[in-house]
């Protein structure tokens, strides 16, 4: 074997050996995926924020982080889904808490869902965001102020948010998010499934599959 | 070239350029598994050391054919650099360097790690070791620069 061949022979080898690897991966996440289909409800958490008909049998199980603007540029389609598939979709928000300074503002965000204000405080927190989120941390004392324009009762709000209640749902879903191998937000469950590649085309796809095979 | 004895004649210079491409050319797939596969993020500081790892497959390649040691001058800068950047990665990652200095943007900060084996192998220090290992084995070709 003169040298040529060896290169070619050990270069050859080695990009076998990614496809192989790719293809074994690839592989890998689907049968994740299908283990998952079975355990679909265990993505989620009873009394959790749910926004769309409650008797829908597509739920979408979010795991977002209200400093996240990746999740502020997704929430609107997230009223486009219900829209889109009328009676059929719902969709829950679970905390996955993950920039510095947000373990703060989602014990806020589940004070105010204790008064029926969940999805108004989320609104309020996305549309100001780069007013209370500076260079990707959140600033806790700048997210209360914007939230003081919401008709909260403030002593409860408080006695809430700083409770023990409230510790236990965040800790709750902040576990469910480590065991579901949340990294990074947001993250998609649609009835179970997780999205793997994050792309909005995907997540419609989800969608529309399991609106196909429950109704 | 004497196909049947080329073993014979010299170029262990020859042989280490080629461990050092075999090196480089299995970190840049393995980056790219990492990355494209697993997709797992890649931060800022991951981009500049990739930047200085993916053409060395092209630079020593072609060193290769037809076997020219001078190659490891052109290669040494992209080393040098991807080695520096690797240890600065390393260090905001252990806390050493305080986060304010780092350059990240997009919301990858650089001192998260995602991904490890063994419990302490993250990949900016694969990426550190993976540089240290090249610039041993360019630094050894050259001096074995027979033939």
């Amino acid at each position: 074997m003169n040298r040529k061949t060896l290169f070619i022979v050990v270069a050859g080898s080695m990009l076998l050996i990614f496809g192989v690897a790719a293809v074994l991966f690839q592989n890998y996440k689907a049968e994740q995926q299908s283990v998952s289909i079975s355990k679909s409800t265990a993505f989620e958490r009873a009394g959790a924020p749910v926004k769309g008909p409650s008797d829908a049998k597509v739920t979408i199980v979010e795991f977002l982080d209200p400093a996240c603007e990746t999740c502020r540029d997704f929430y609107p389609l997230m009223q486009q889904f219900i829209d889109q598939y009328p009676g059929q979709v719902k969709v829950m928000v679970r905390y996955a808490p993950l920039h510095p300074g947000s373990d703060q503002v989602v014990k806020m965000l589940e004070a105010a869902h204790r008064q029926k204000q969940f999805w108004q405080a989320l609104e309020l927190l996305f549309a100001s965001q780069e007013r209370w989120v500076i260079n990707h941390a959140a600033q806790p004392m700048r997210a209360q102020a914007i939230l003081e324009s919401l008709r909260l009762n403030q002593e409860q709000f408080s006695a809430d948010r700083n409770g023990s209640e409230v510790a236990a749902v965040i800790q709750q879903d902040i576990q469910d998010g480590q065991r579901f191998n949340v990294r990074a937000t947001p993250e998609f469950f649609v009835n179970g499934r997780p999205m793997l590649d994050f792309s909005y085309e995907n997540l419609s796809r989800l969608v529309k599959e399991a609106v196909a095979a429950a109704y | 070239m004497n196909n049947n004895n080329w073993i014979n004649e010299t170029s262990r210079g020859w042989m280490v350029l080629f461990v050092a491409w075999i090196v480089v050319t299995s970190a840049t797939l393995g980056s790219l598994f990492f990355s494209e596969v697993m997709g797992v993020p890649v931060c800022v500081l991951c981009w500049y050391q990739r930047i200085a790892l993916y053409p060395l497959t092209a630079i020593l390649a072609i060193g290769l054919f037809p076997y020219d040691p001078k190659v490891v001058r052109y290669a040494t800068p992209l080393v040098g650099v991807g080695w520096f950047v690797a240890l600065f990665h390393v260090l905001l990652v252990a806390g050493i360097i305080p986060k304010g200095i780092r350059p990240c943007v997009q919301g990858i900060p650089c001192s998260e790690t995602h991904f490890s084996l063994f419990g302490f192998l993250t990949i900016p220090l694969m990426s550190l070791l993976t540089f240290t290992l090249i610039g041993f084995l360019l630094f050894y070709a050259q001096r074995m620069k027979l033939k």
